[in-house]
């Protein structure tokens, strides 16, 4: 281990969202005059989603027996992983993707609705449901239905297809594991117990069967859509988004060495929890900001679309830099718990890297950049629970 | 670069202060270690939900500590706040207040199917046809908390951290039945860098229920020697036909030895080395040419600064799979050479079956146990050996031994692979 700590830098991005696939596209559709967000509000009315375009799974995983072992959560993610090892230049040498450390932040996996509509039907007519569910689960469930539920199975499946066998750790638990897999993920590069790694996760929104356990939490957005920091209590909410976010994480040697491009250096992420109530959420947050000089930076807000989180971030980013720009990408990508914070991070060192200017979808409650960023912050308030503020500054 | 709480590579040494553990053979270090060292099974027939039609009737659950209905985040809460505190106390810490970050081990967790049918039954929806529409329609009518709770993996390791009162935001993961030896491995990680002087590490799973014993039943893993539940679990036995689901918790504090010795803490084993490496073969089956095992279990000793002829007994992932069994002893073979014939290994699986995602910290506990205690458990249901696998399994009964270094193996689906090397406190 290195005595001292060394920087980590972000060598490669990959990103699939509603909006396309490729740091690039999502660059220009986030900088164009006016930006609108791809939002299918018929599907899975009152609810609004953020929805996959077409895409040609094939690009990045050739072959159709593993197509068939994953549903869209692992497929977006194995995609995701692809594009962003291809973006960092990183040939498909299995030994050289044995070195690649891996942490994926994932939830739980897909379920069959068919089956489970199958099983509810069939149980309303019977006195003993629990040998209803024995006997249709036993014959109508694929074995391999298992292996697309298990969360660590998207890690599973990139080791498969796309050969990164270094190490390979999943961490759950909705925007925590995004926020901690990026910690984790730095501490260990920067003290010398990983040289390079693949970092992100991905979040498929278009299933009812999650649907369901948010709003039994009241947590969806139900009213007519709008950009996620314009939601007013009593008509605010979450809109989810399908995102697959994926970045190589790398050291300064091992970038030089395999002559990487390098978007931007990953210079902190940090995390915390608690109790919320009676200013706790305040500042915890505002304690996770770093002290930095407001000019020049791009705030990239993880904001959810639940008002009273909007508030509190509002206000604490207010304090801490006041006149920064800001943009809360939900608004553009939908929410993707796991994957959220990866998709920020990814567009903050885009953004630095390519010296993009971000327009606004909310005229009221973002402000816009005057200048290119030199440096990023990608904040969040989770859901239910966990703060992060993710901290980048331009290399060139 | 070795000083007396500096490992070879400078790292800090890091310390087991204390321990806990739940499984089926029950709850707390006493009790567990007295039925190991006797070879008590702790497997039984399922009684929390209706077993007809279904190939596998056995399993080694945890009846005791919550009630038939309990959710699987509430049961695994449950066991991981038993060991946690067990741990913490046993460490002479304050468990309410231990002041280092958590790393949780969990199951992964999706809404239960008493849940969904309690859902359908009520009334008021514009869908009458039974699916995700009609729930849907009654969720926006009756929402409820507690069942979205039920469904949130991170749920189990918020509570703990309020429980417990530990630092900053805890990681909870999963890789698959490598997750207890992955919990470990970010805690002296953690400790390593310098960030904290202590953490917990816990596994914990509680997660059977009839749609998780059915989908590893359709995956062919699950013994079917339903007649006699004790004996159904037989690591490397000829006989071997399937693991048994179980449950259980186990938990670790580990702190640097430098900081442990500053404030007089009772140190009960080491933890020397961690190795990992993926396996990009198959979603459920090892490559055949056992590489990726071959190459953790070296990166775990060779992380410690040992050897294998350093290794004195080794705690097997030992899941009485015919699969598993084989690929972990040729495995070791190609590690140990003629040496693994000679070197004791058991299987903690064929007494409290196989506790998926705790698996890796129950038995990273007991390992610290066999240090300190002197005492190899034993492979119990060890009658017919499978005359392909070459080893010594303490059969049948506990032997005493005094071992210096214990090497765990922890594999899982997904190509998981974790290996932990544990000393004795010197």
């Amino acid at each position: 281990m290195s005595s001292s700590p060394r920087d980590v830098l972000v060598t490669g991005i990959g990103l699939v969202s509603s909006l396309g696939e490729g740091i690039d596209v999502h660059l220009d559709k986030l900088s164009a005059p006016s930006p609108s967000p791809s939002v299918e509000r018929e599907a899975y009315a009152p609810y609004s989603v953020h929805a996959l375009p077409e895409i040609d799974w094939s690009a990045h995983i050739p072959k159709r027996g593993d197509l068939r072992q994953m549903d869209t959560w692992q497929r977006l993610g194995v995609y995701a992983a692809g594009l962003a090892l291809q973006d960092a230049g990183i040939p498909f040498d299995e030994g050289l993707r044995a070195e690649i450390d891996m942490v994926v932040a994932a939830g739980g996996g897909e379920r069959d609705p068919a089956v489970d509509a199958l099983v509810m039907e069939r149980a309303r007519a019977s006195n003993a449901p629990e040998r209803v569910i024995n006997e249709t689960l036993s014959s109508e469930l694929r074995p391999t239905l298992f292996l697309a539920q298990l969360s660590n199975l998207l890690a599973g499946n990139i080791s498969i297809v796309q050969k990164v066998t270094g190490s390979s750790r999943t961490f759950m638990g909705e925007e925590a594991a995004g926020i901690s897999a990026f910690y984790s993920t730095r501490s260990r590069i920067a003290c010398g117990q990983s040289e390079i790694a693949l970092v992100g996760g991905s979040f498929s929104a278009e299933r009812r069967d999650l649907i369901l356990n948010f709003d039994l939490a009241e947590l969806m957005l139900r009213n007519e859509w709008s950009p996620v920091l314009s939601r007013r209590t009593g008509a605010d909410g979450i809109a989810i988004g399908s995102v697959g976010a994926f970045l190589i994480l790398e050291s300064p040697d091992h970038a030089e060495r395999r002559g990487a491009n390098v978007y931007a250096r990953l210079v902190s992420a940090v995390g915390d929890r608690g109790r919320r109530d009676d200013g706790r959420l305040e500042k915890r947050f505002s304690d996770l900001l770093p002290a930095v000089d407001p000019a020049d930076l791009l705030i990239l807000s993880g904001a959810s679309g639940l008002a009273d989180h909007a508030k509190v971030e509002t206000e604490a980013l207010d304090a801490a830099y006041p006149d920064a720009a800001r943009i809360a990408y939900g608004s553009m990508l939908g929410h993707s718990f796991e994957a959220h914070v990866p998709a920020g991070i990814a567009l903050a060192a885009g953004a630095l890297s390519k010296r993009t200017m971000f327009s606004r979808t909310d005229l009221a409650n973002e402000r816009a950049q005057a200048a290119p960023a030199r440096h990023a912050l990608v904040t969040t308030i989770g859901h239910l629970h966990a703060e992060g503020a993710c901290y980048l500054e331009a290399v060139s | 670069m070795t000083t007396a709480t500096r490992d070879h590579l400078g790292r800090s040494i890091i310390a087991v202060t204390g321990l806990g553990v739940v499984s089926a053979l029950g709850r707390g270090i006493e009790e567990n270690w007295d039925k190991l060292t006797r070879g008590v099974s702790g497997i039984h027939r399922i009684e929390r939900f209706d077993t007809d039609g279904l190939r596998t009737t056995i399993c080694g659950s945890v009846d005791f500590m919550t009630s038939r209905e309990t959710s699987a985040v509430d049961l695994s809460y449950a066991m991981a706040e038993a060991a946690g505190s067990e741990a913490v106390l046993m460490a002479g810490l304050s468990d309410g207040d231990f002041g280092g970050p958590l790393f949780l081990a969990a199951p992964p967790v999706e809404m239960e199917w008493r849940s969904r049918l309690a859902l359908d039954k009520q009334g008021g929806a514009e869908h009458e046809e039974a699916g995700y529409e009609r729930l849907l329609d009654i969720a926006r009518r009756n929402p409820d908390l507690a069942i979205y709770h039920s469904t949130q993996c991170s749920r189990i390791s918020e509570m703990l951290a309020d429980r417990l009162g530990t630092r900053g935001l805890p990681i909870t993961l999963s890789t698959a039945c490598a997750s207890g030896a992955s919990a470990i491995q970010l805690g002296v990680e953690a400790i390593r860098r310098g960030e904290t002087t202590r953490a917990i590490c816990i596994g914990t799973d509680g997660s059977i229920s009839q749609e998780s014993l059915i989908r590893f039943s359709l995956l062919s893993a699950l013994s079917t020697a339903n007649d006699d539940p004790a004996a159904a679990s037989k690591p490397f036995s000829k006989d071997r036909d399937g693991f048994v689901m179980a449950e259980g918790a186990g938990a670790l504090v580990l702190e640097s030895l430098e900081s442990a010795l500053e404030r007089g803490a009772k140190v009960h084993g080491l933890i020397l080395g961690c190795g990992e490496r993926a396996d990009d073969f198959h979603r459920t089956r090892s490559k055949p040419d056992g590489s990726p095992i071959i190459a953790t279990i070296r990166a775990g000793i060779e992380d410690a600064g040992l050897t294998p002829d350093d290794i004195d007994y080794i705690n097997a992932h030992g899941t009485s799979t015919p699969e598993n069994d084989r690929m972990e002893a040729m495995g070791l073979s190609a590690v140990f050479g003629e040496a693994l014939k000679t070197t004791p290994i058991s299987s903690n699986k064929s007494m409290i079956g196989h506790t998926l995602t705790a698996a890796g910290a129950i038995e990273a506990v007991f390992s610290i146990l066999s240090l300190r205690e002197g005492i190899l458990p034993p492979t119990i249901n060890y009658a017919v050996p499978d005359p392909t696998i070459e080893l010594d399994t303490v059969a049948n009964t506990a032997r005493k031994a005094d071992i210096r270094a214990v090497l765990s193996n922890s594999f899982g689906f997904g190509g998981q692979n974790a290996c932990l090397v544990f000393g004795r406190a010197t």
